[in-house]
């Protein structure tokens, strides 16, 4: 199929769609689009501006539900094995809190602000991340 | 009016991700797979990303947002052990799986049991952060 093939440019085109989203977030709210900041806010209670918090969620949960449905499907090819899920759930969850931030908030908002903390923090869960997928193919083959 | 923005921004978030590739978690391990057939979707997405937020955040210099008080402080830039433990810690995780939090609630609605199960293991993990940090505080304060 000819979208394997130009993945890149769907890539390119899907990730001016994220950057014009954190725009709009930044420029009509002043918050910053972090969606581990947004969850996170709302799970442990430390988040004010839920109302606001709540709304981003709610789109983006629902906009591409509709995609879905409308006919544009995307397998997300996740692993069966349970205790992948849930030890890489726990691991995303708690380190994300930790830092502060994730793909999003440090990686997308923070690299583009020029943040220190945001490189430092993105070339880590990159390189963490090279290491894992790594280590489990030539360890387990999965 | 800010909910309306806040709504419209996470549609076009969700959209973005969707399109982009990013729920779909072969893609994004295929691009933290250096080793083997790497794929550079990933860098793609970021950078495209990057392109708009580096306009708002010049035009976020001055003035205020359309309805809210004021735009974040300038950032910081201590590194910190916190920042980069949590960030080794979210690299494995995302790369056990191949989801973080914004592609784990985007997929919500077609990511089967492994999606659900995924995001309540993170959900868990965010709820037990706070008192596990004041735990860590009060044995090595100051770190």
């Amino acid at each position: 199929m000819i979208v394997a093939e130009i993945s890149w440019l769907y890539g390119l085109i899907g990730g001016l769609m994220i950057g014009c989203a954190g725009a709009v977030l930044l420029l009509g709210t002043g918050r910053v689009m972090g969606a581990s900041g947004i969850i996170g806010g709302l799970v442990d209670g430390t988040g004010r501006d839920r109302g606001t918090n709540a709304a981003f969620l709610l789109g983006l949960v629902g906009m591409p539900a509709m995609i879905h449905l409308l006919g544009w499907q995307v397998d997300t090819q996740a692993t069966t094995q349970l205790w992948l899920l849930i030890l890489g759930g726990v691991a995303v969850g708690l380190g994300t809190r930790f830092a502060n931030g994730c793909t999003s908030g440090h990686g997308v908002c923070g690299i583009s602000r020029l943040s220190q903390r945001g490189f430092a923090a993105t070339l880590t869960y990159i390189g963490a991340g090279v290491l894992t997928v790594t280590a489990l193919r030539l360890g387990l083959g999965l | 009016m800010r909910r309306v923005l806040a709504l419209l921004s996470g549609a076009l978030f969700g959209a973005g991700l969707h399109v982009s590739g990013m729920t779909d978690t072969a893609r994004v391990r295929g691009f933290l797979d250096f080793a083997g057939a790497w794929d550079p979707t990933l860098a793609f997405v970021m950078g495209g990303a990057i392109i708009p937020m580096l306009i708002a955040w010049r035009v976020a210099r001055t003035g205020t947002p359309l309805a809210g008080d004021a735009f974040p402080a300038p950032p910081r830039h201590d590194i910190t052990r916190p920042l980069i433990a949590g960030s080794v810690l979210f690299g494995i995780g995302w790369g056990l799986v191949g989801l973080c939090p914004g592609p784990a609630l985007a997929s919500l609605s077609y990511g089967g049991w492994p999606g659900l199960a995924f995001l309540a293991a993170m959900l868990a993990g965010m709820w037990t952060t706070p008192p596990l940090r004041r735990a860590l505080d009060r044995r090595a304060p100051g770190t």
